[in-house]
């Protein structure tokens, strides 16, 4: 027996074996869902404090269980929460007739061990339908990673400013040296608030450090507030669920918006998981977050999303662990952001859970930049999917939360952005940005499109503006002295809104007018068909008109010409009788079309033909069809008038059919249904065969190279030739056409 | 019917910014509607134009309350109190209340501190509960 299949080494090659996957060991944590050591549900309250949760008595409690004891569960349902049944909440969840609040009721009186039990009921289907319904916020949003390598400044601003017009309601950044936070924070609020106003920004750093870029008014929201499922992992991570309530109070005292972070995976990959499944210690660190009043959450596994998608049923773990979010009233960004996988099919496969039913935040972290400029860890999808993201909304009639842009749109967008930071660094004293580098940024795609900056004046620079007294306010007349008027302007509003407190309210964005939508005034209300979220009127059409949209009409124009006037249609066709080949044509030939699909002129297909029949002797009859523009028809009907017995039928796009008097129609001796592929030549061997079919010679079928993707990339064509075609179309009986050429033979 | 525009009406409508413009405050007293570029380029404005008042957050807690997000009005009271506290000596306190930073009697003045000077009750509960538990669970500042 031979080792080695040729298909299995392709199979090897393929992209999705260049993924890991690992068998569950519970142990080590490395266990999705339902570990044999995740405790069952129970809970015990006397004189109104919990003293057992999922079978541990309060003396047993670590600091996690006291938190959630204390913080993250409402008493007042509990008791009814836990009594009623898992797999009757999970229908809950499921069951289009009972609205978000109803299951967030009871949701809030459940413990880590009761919420996972609920999702043990729950397929992935029923998990989407409750996610449509438990989204926090009724209109579904985007968030964008922009970052880049060299941390480019005017490169950050420019594709900020894009990230923006492209729709993404948050902006979020990072930094390669940790220094560079404030020059970074700066760039992209300048970006966005050029590209839309009311985007909301952060950057992602150290928690204190974080604190003191939104005390400086250089960013509207944080997100990497980390939470843990098990006490060692979170002392690890250097906070207590106690200093993480205290942080997201004192965000909140300075006006800016709170998510926390968790998500599969991170205790097993942090070394101490407790032997608990991935998806109990989420729950965990969900009532934890609830607990100290963040608003929403990050998840859906984050940076540690390979983790889980090793493991068998861990994509559906991710789905669960935001269904659970939701439930418990948390916005959602909904994770898709670190790489996942090498497999364009299982990415996007993957995505489906969060994009078909939509979340707070599909992903929580498009990356808006090439996956090389991503320093959250790579983006799964990136600048380079915009594209295929656009088409997905349009295809599924889906709002994923972006708009599709011209290139000049985002060429002048980039360069407005550029130059309004450019601006700011020369009014706040900043090493200047060039006009170099303003092109540059423009047109760039990557860092590796940009000219290097002096990094050590650089991060001296940032230095100094952490330190210094500079603040918004420094950036917003810097703006208006330049004249970016526009950017001052939303840079100002943005901190009115800091004023105004709204956005601290769950969910909450912005829309281009600057009016906020949050889980208070924009409540998700789905409950069935026709009602919630619908993708329709102004929004459905921008997302319609993605700009490789052409009209119907572009496909048509190519194969409209001069109509060649040596070919003239004389009076009625007779029925042949002598040794002929008849050439029967559809009705719109030489008149409505005068070119082939594959761009071949009427006149020369027709020579190609002619030359082929005469190379064996034989002589041709040209025949207009018109009461028809089906091409077995044009075929049939002119074998009935040949005198041998045999034509060629062609339809005007080229497509073509040998046929024989007394075969059915749908018959025939040889088919070209792929007229893009066929040349003048094929035409003639087409002629010729016909003339050896008429002289009853063994003939050899003529052979086209086979393209299956033809018929992909010109369906619509085909489809609106043949609708030209059928236009002509009269009761008038077949025509003779003289053509004023003859064959040199 | 009239609608109330004071935010200490016992019902503030939501959002803030679209339906009371007219007693939204700042921090530092300054009207909502009185932050605008003119004022920024005649330098009248201050960072603490541009920061949220305790009244302010205060409605958004009742506001997130009424709507049953009850946490998040627990979190928007404190922050409420926090207001009052200067962005250095935040920034020390949340390092004080990190695992391993305070030793149980420095969490206790912590929360003297902020119940006498800032008067911050909520905050200085949440920092009392802390002292205990990381006394029970052993993350105080270790005795080196």
């Amino acid at each position: 027996m031979p080792v080695q299949s040729k298909r299995f080494s392709i199979l090897a090659e393929r992209d999705i074996n260049k993924e890991t996957f690992v068998e569950p060991w519970p142990e080590a944590g490395l266990i999705v869902t339902d570990s044999p050591y995740d405790p069952a549900p129970s809970l015990r309250i006397e004189n109104g404090r919990i003293v057992e949760m999922d079978g541990k008595a309060r003396v047993d409690f670590d600091a996690i269980d006291i938190w959630i004891a204390d913080h993250g569960l409402n008493l007042a349902v509990a008791a009814e929460a836990m009594a009623t049944p898992s797999q009757q909440i999970a229908h809950m969840l499921a069951d289009i007739n009972i609205t978000q609040q109803a299951v967030r009721r009871l949701a809030e009186g459940c413990t880590p061990a009761k919420l996972c039990e609920i999702i043990r009921h729950m397929n992935v289907l029923e998990m989407m339908m409750g996610l449509a319904k438990m989204r926090v916020r009724r209109t579904p949003a985007n968030q964008a990673h922009v970052t880049n390598w060299r941390e480019h400044p005017a490169l950050l601003a420019a594709d900020a400013a894009e990230a923006a017009l492209r729709g993404f309601a948050e902006v979020e950044t990072t930094v390669r040296v940790a220094r560079n936070a404030p020059l970074n924070a700066l760039a992209i609020l300048v970006g966005v608030q050029t590209g839309r106003g009311g985007v909301l920004t952060q950057c992602s750093v150290e928690e204190a450090l974080g604190l003191k870029l939104a005390m400086k008014g250089l960013t509207t929201y944080a997100e990497t507030l980390s939470v843990y499922g098990t006490e060692r992992t979170f002392v690890d991570g250097d906070d207590t669920p106690w200093s993480k309530a205290f942080l997201a109070s004192a965000y909140a005292s300075r006006g800016v918006k709170v998510r926390f972070t968790s998500g599969t995976g991170s205790e097993a990959l942090m070394g101490n998981a407790e032997q608990c499944s991935m998806l109990y210690l989420e729950a965990r660190c969900l009532l934890i977050t609830r607990g100290a009043g963040s608003q929403g959450v990050q998840n859906g596994s984050i940076s540690c999303i390979a983790l889980p998608e090793s493991l068998p049923g861990g994509v559906r773990a991710v789905l669960a662990e935001n269904l659970l979010a939701s439930m418990l009233g948390l916005e959602v960004a909904a994770g898709n952001d670190a790489l996942a996988s090498h497999s364009s099919i299982r990415k996007t496969a993957k995505l489906m859970l969060q994009f078909i039913p939509g979340a707070d935040f599909i992903f929580s972290g498009y990356s808006a930049v090439p996956k090389r400029d991503n320093l959250f860890g790579g983006g799964n999808f990136d600048a380079e999917d915009f594209d295929d993201y656009n088409v997905l909304q349009r295809d599924m009639q889906v709002d994923g939360g972006l708009r599709p842009i011209s290139e000049q749109e985002a060429l002048e967008i980039r360069h407005e952005g550029a130059k309004a930071l450019q601006a700011v660094y020369a009014e706040l004293g900043f090493p200047p940005i060039t006009e170099e580098e303003i092109i540059a940024a423009t047109i760039a795609h990557s860092s590796d499109d940009m000219p290097e900056r002096d990094i050590i004046v650089d991060l001296a620079a940032a230095d100094g503006f952490l330190a210094g007294e500079q603040n918004m306010l420094t950036i917003v007349n810097a703006l208006q002295k330049h004249g970016f008027i526009k950017t001052a302007e939303n840079v100002l509003k943005m901190g009115r809104q800091r004023v105004a407190g709204d956005y601290l309210q769950p969910s909450a964005i912005f829309d281009k007018n600057f009016h906020v939508l949050s889980g208070v005034n924009d409540v998700n209300d789905y409950t069935g068909p026709g009602t919630g979220y619908r993708l329709e009127n102004e929004r459905w059409d921008e997302v319609q008109r993605i700009p490789q949209a052409k009209s119907p009409r572009d496909f048509v124009n190519p194969q409209i010409g001069e109509p060649t006037e040596k070919l003239v249609e004389i009076g009625p066709v007779k029925p042949g009788s002598r040794q002929e080949i008849v050439v029967a044509v559809g009705p719109a030939f030489n008149q409505a079309m005068t070119r082939t699909i594959g761009g071949l002129e009427h006149e020369d297909v027709l020579k190609a033909i002619l030359t082929g029949v005469a190379s064996e002797g034989l002589t041709a009859r040209i025949v207009k069809i018109h009461q028809s523009s089906d091409c077995a028809a044009i075929g049939h009907i002119g074998a009935d008038l040949s005198g041998s017995g045999i034509a060629i039928g062609m339809q005007s796009r080229g497509t073509t059919v040998i046929h024989k008097k007394g075969l059915a129609r749908l018959n025939n001796l040889e088919l070209f249904p792929q007229s893009p592929s066929l040349t003048l030549e094929h035409y003639e061997a087409i002629g010729r065969n016909a003339a050896r079919y008429a002289k009853g010679v063994p003939t050899r079928p003529v052979a086209v190279k086979i393209d299956n993707w033809a018929r992909l990339k010109l369906i619509v064509k085909t489809a609106l030739l043949h609708r030209r075609e059928t236009e002509q179309i009269t009761d008038q009986p077949p025509g003779e056409l003289l053509f004023d050429w003859e064959p040199e033979v | 019917m009239e609608q109330d525009k004071t935010l200490k009406t016992a019902q503030p409508q939501y959002p803030l910014m679209e339906n009371h413009a007219e007693t939204l405050r700042a921090a530092s007293g300054r009207s909502v509607n009185e932050i605008d570029l003119a004022a920024a380029l005649a330098d009248e404005l201050s960072p603490d134009d541009l920061q949220i008042s305790a009244e302010t957050l205060r409605a958004q807690a009742q506001i997130a309350a009424q709507a049953s997000f009850t946490q998040l009005a627990e979190n928007l009271s404190r922050a409420a109190e926090l207001t009052a506290v200067p962005n250095e000596e935040l920034l020390n306190m949340y390092t004080a209340v990190r695992p391993g930073r305070s030793t149980y009697a420095e969490l206790q003045t912590l929360a003297e501190t902020l119940e006498t000077t800032y008067h911050a009750p909520l905050n200085a509960q949440l920092v009392r509960e802390a002292a205990a538990v990381y006394q029970q669970r052993n993350m105080l500042k270790r005795n080196l």
